[in-house]
């Protein structure tokens, strides 16, 4: 392209129907293996499932339209031109971490030295992957300050409801009735859902006006039924819990645990440690923090690490160590079990292993500095722009992650952060979080990570000076957008009205059948 | 140092965005936290040093190197997950970066492709399952049994639920790990010794009106197809218990579908529809439901819906009933999930329209001959007792051998054959001459004549 001369951005825009549009289920683009051998096998066994499966057997052909590999291929390659990754763009989604994924570690996740691997195969038989999983264990537990870690969790989620667990076992093991889970009112949502699975009740912490913990409010919910807190650090806001020492202390001193939800490690690997900070049990996000692809909303692995007594409490199994021999260690006298099957998700707990091999220690501290380095010069470049400000003590650093109110603009002009994000869609940059931490109105959360460019990130401070002088301008277009996107602004209330909603074709078909079909 | 995967990680760039924020020293940016527990050097993880990608390549392939690979014959290991053939079309959809690199897709007008193919994923599931609503998946198999009982507690707001025996270990262990903090009385009912199936006498005998789910597994842990389905079906919903149901589905090619006996909630896992073994996961868990506005408000998990345009001009997908989630509901959300195995449903819907309902039918007739063959031909060992159970089965089937499986196992293990599951210490058979032996798609008649053969050899 010629400097200077720019034409705006589009996405794809196919047409493209739903599979069902497409094929029908006599069709298939499968060739089954050995299928000359089939006849052979029913004369041999005198039966055929028909028979045998008597009032089992299913009456009709699924219900699935076949199609053709080529018609297979084109089908989602159009879906996917009509999709946006970090390979795409940047994704400042606050909180989100996404990162680049390393292209390597694809290639070798896909290795069927990994992929054909049973997960019941003997050990002996898997030593290579294990001995890989074992450092992955070691590198992280030291990254974190902790002294092991389950690698079995499959999400953060997972990790949280598994340390919210271990928590609850190791007060029930010691016969203390504790059942108030504390957590800020900044948390991530699934810190309170988990902690609500567990059985705790919560207890929400306000945060103060420097965007902290509030001290005063913290002492005063502290109580013999506490159990412990759920703490991110940095918080959601991006900004260090700078008391944490003396929050680690009030708990332990009052004989209650610490949980650290490692989402917002990205800023802080390397540099200080949950274990250092009083964090009993942690859980890491390793397709955030670690470079492992988020797959359009999983698989993930949400590892979590536990310090001194606690460790006893784990999933179950361990990878271990006995001379030169890695094993599973199954033993559990107070392990809460199991928190899913097998081991864990393999593929993204081998790639955070490339993700740490390749940087080294040195290059995860300075991914970091660089992930803060890229949030406050945002912050510096977005200094003075009218229309957004950066509430609680912006002359504070923040740390991974930054969040902007909107409510100037919104104030003047009615122009809210969803028609922002909707704004910035339509320039093909993806939206941040919006709304999120409850605590900002109009929030805007943003995330930059290392991976980003400079030039990136003046282009999106530049994309959010300019939204706001539109929405000066003429505020009613903005409610319009996005129109260079697949597709314009959709319909939130007919998607969840009782009477449209819609979630398969299925439910499609009936009501194209003639039912009337209400939730 | 040079950062390939942080572009502004150069010295000028550095320096000029530290001009620009108003610091000379990179630390001023951390002087928030308490000093003594700053690192005074980076922690020694990793290999000590940066290292290229070829330096990488040469370490992994010499881990990978003590792996062993078993593709001729594949494996005969059972136990929940099975080697299966992949399509390559399968894996190049998913390598398509702008799917896998992408996030939740949160703003839809952005991701319609994504969002179409998670509502492909959903609608070709709940054809299979002939349920009315899946959702974009859970973990796995286990943990959405987990959950589906935690949601039918939360439907019929009762504390006892009843689980059939024959269940795979492990998912038994993760229900009770789920359950550890609810007020919950987990019975489990016994099974036939002779069928392998589920003791219906039992079950109606423990199912009472505060039982708010009868769990079955269809096949069960042995292989074992529950025939008596119908009947479960009806002792539940005699008592206003909600019956859930956990399913293979390739092996609904040939089965009934639990839509069509009476299921509230099906769960399952997905990984047999073009998924790779990966030692364990990531795999695909399935979780639908009836049409009921109960059960659906009371889903776990992501769900995308059909929507308009603001302008009604067009369709579009996003996703929908979102107040069920943590991220608004908090405490009160239906669940704590959010990252799920997204990817691994475009996977599967990829592999389902490959096949189509024909293509999946012969495929599941195919599985179906190809392991009755094998346990056919296993009988003919004196001693042998295969299958063990004599309910009719799919794809997995228990054999008895007339001394102790290990030796039989390390006997084919050194012929380059990956036998059996060892069942001596797996509940709920915990019998050391039995195995749990797992017969695909990917087996050949000489493959299995192989194995076969090498057994003889073992006896």
């Amino acid at each position: 392209m010629i400097p200077g001369a720019r034409s705006g951005w589009r996405q794809a825009r196919w047409s493209e129907p739903l599979v069902y549009e497409l094929g029908s289920p006599d069709n298939s683009g499968f060739i089954r293996p050995y299928s000359d051998e089939d006849a052979e096998l029913e004369r041999v066994l005198g039966a055929t499932p028909e028979e045998k499966l008597g009032r089992m057997l299913r009456d009709r052909v699924p219900e699935i339209p076949g199609l053709s590999e080529i018609e297979v291929v084109r089908h989602f390659t159009r879906l996917s031109q009509m999709s946006y990754g970090v390979d795409v763009g940047p994704v400042p989604l606050g909180s989100c971490t996404m990162k680049y994924n390393p292209k390597i570690s694809e290639d070798i996740a896909r290795d069927p030295r990994i992929r054909y691997l049973h997960p019941y195969q003997d050990p002996d038989t898997v030593q290579g992957l294990l001995e890989m999983l074992y450092l992955l264990e070691r590198w992280l537990a030291e990254l974190t300050g902790m002294d092991r870690c389950s690698l079995q969790t499959p999400a953060g989620a997972a990790g949280e409801l598994a340390g919210a667990l271990m928590i609850r076992k190791y007060f029930m093991d010691r016969g203390e009735d504790r059942d108030e889970m504390l957590i800020p009112d900044s948390a991530h949502g699934t810190n309170p859902a988990s902690a609500a699975m567990a059985g705790f009740k919560v207890v929400r912490i306000p945060t103060s006006e420097n965007g902290t913990v509030d001290m005063e409010a913290l002492d005063a919910a502290l109580s013999e039924r506490t159990a412990g807190i759920m703490l991110t650090n940095p918080n959601t806001l991006g900004i260090f819990e700078d008391q944490i020492l003396e929050i680690a202390d009030k708990l332990h001193s009052i004989g209650a645990l610490l949980y650290y939800d490692g989402a917002n490690l990205n800023g802080i690997m390397g540099i200080v440690r949950p274990g250092d900070m009083g964090f009993d049990i942690i859980h890491l996000n390793l397709h955030k923090t670690f470079g492992a692809p988020h797959g359009g909303g999983g698989p993930g692995a949400g590892v979590v690490c536990a310090r001194g007594e606690l460790v006893d409490y784990l999933p179950r199994p361990l990878i271990a160590k006995k001379g030169d021999r890695y094993y599973w260690d199954y033993e559990c006298e107070k392990c809460i079990g199991r928190i899913r099957m097998f081991y864990g998700n393999i593929a993204p707990l081998v790639k955070a292993f490339i993700y740490i091999a390749m940087l080294g220690g040195e290059g995860l501290r300075e991914a970091a500095i660089q992930s803060v380095i890229n949030t406050n010069y945002f912050i510096a470049l977005m200094g003075g722009v009218d229309g957004y400000e950066l509430p609680y003590d912006p002359e504070r650093p923040r740390k991974h992650e930054l969040v902007l109110s909107a409510k100037p603009l919104k104030q003047e002009t009615g122009v809210t952060a969803e028609d922002i994000a909707k704004a910035l869609l339509d320039r093909g940059l993806h939206a941040p979080t919006i709304y999120f931490p409850l605590i900002v109105d109009e929030a805007l959360m943003i995330e930059f990570t290392e991976s980003e460019p400079r030039r990136q990130i003046e282009e999106y401070a530049v994309a959010l000076q300019e939204i706001a002088r539109e929405a000066r301008r003429n505020p009613s277009a903005l409610k319009q957008l996005p129109k260079n996107t697949s597709i314009g602004r959709l319909d939130n209330v007919y998607a969840n009205h009782p009477r449209s909603v819609t979630p398969t074709f299925r439910v499609l078909r009936r009501r194209l059948q003639g039912e009337q079909l209400s939730l | 140092m040079r950062l390939p995967w942080a572009p502004a990680a150069n010295e000028k760039d550095r320096r000029e965005m530290l001009r620009r924020i108003g610091i000379d020293d990179v630390m001023e940016l951390y002087k928030d936290v308490p000093r003594k527990i700053v690192l005074e050097k980076p922690p020694g993880i990793g290999f000590g040093r940066q290292l290229s990608e070829w330096e990488l390549r040469r370490i992994v392939d010499s881990m990978l190197r003590k792996n062993k690979v078993y593709t001729d014959p594949p494996p005969f290991l059972g136990g929940g997950v099975c080697f299966h053939t992949i399509p390559a079309v399968v894996d190049a959809i998913v390598s398509r970066n702008e799917f896998y690199t992408a996030y939740t897709p949160y703003q839809p007008e952005i991701n319609q492709g994504l969002l179409q193919a998670f509502f492909e994923y959903q609608s070709l599931m709940a054809d299979l399952l002939e349920m009315d609503v899946a959702n974009v998946s859970m973990y796995d198999w286990s943990t959405a049994a987990a959950e589906a009982i935690l949601a039918a507690m939360r439907v019929t707001k009762r504390r006892k639920v009843v689980v059939a025996g024959n269940i795979h270990p492990e998912r038994m262990e993760v229900i009770k790990t789920w359950l550890l903090g609810k007020d919950v009385n987990i019975q489990l009912v016994g099974f036939d010794r002779e069928t392998g199936r589920v003791d219906l006498e039992q079950l109606e005998n423990i199912v009472d009106n505060n039982t708010a789910a009868v769990y079955v597994e269809v096949p069960n842990f042995f292989g074992v197809i529950e025939d008596g389905v119908d009947a479960i079906a009806e002792v539940a919903h005699k008592r206003k218990a909600l019956f859930i149901v956990g399913v293979d589905p390739l092996s609904l090619g040939i089965v009934r579908p639990p839509g069509s006996y009476g299921a509230d909630i099906v769960v399952g896992d997905a990984q047999p529809l073009g998924l790779g073994l990966n030692y364990g996961g990531p795999y695909l868990g399935i979780f639908a439901t009836r049409w009921d506005r109960k059960l659906v408000r009371q889903m776990p998990g992501r769900l995308i819906g059909l929507t308009k345009t603001i302008d009604g001009k067009e369709y579009g997908f996003t996703m929908i009933l979102q107040t069920r989630e943590q991220h608004i509901r908090r405490e009160k959300a239906t669940s704590n999930i959010t990252s799920n195995e997204a990817l691994m449903a475009v996977a599967a819907a990829a592999y389902m329209v490959l096949l189509g309902g024909s293509g999946l039918r012969e495929l599941a007739r195919s599985i179906w001959l190809r392991s009755h063959y094998a346990a056919k031909r296993l009988a003919e060992f004196e001693g042998v007792e295969s299958p063990l159970f004599g309910g009719e089965f799919f794809k997995e089937f228990v054999v008895k051998f007339p001394k102790p499986y290990h030796t039989v196992h390390r006997m084919l293990l050194e012929k380059g054959i990956l036998g059996g599951l060892p069942l001596a210490d797996k509940p709920p058979l915990m019998d050391d001459c039995s195995a749990l032996f797992c017969v695909t798609e990917a087996h050949s008649m000489k493959d299995i004549d192989r194995l076969v053969e090498a057994i003889g050899e073992a006896l």
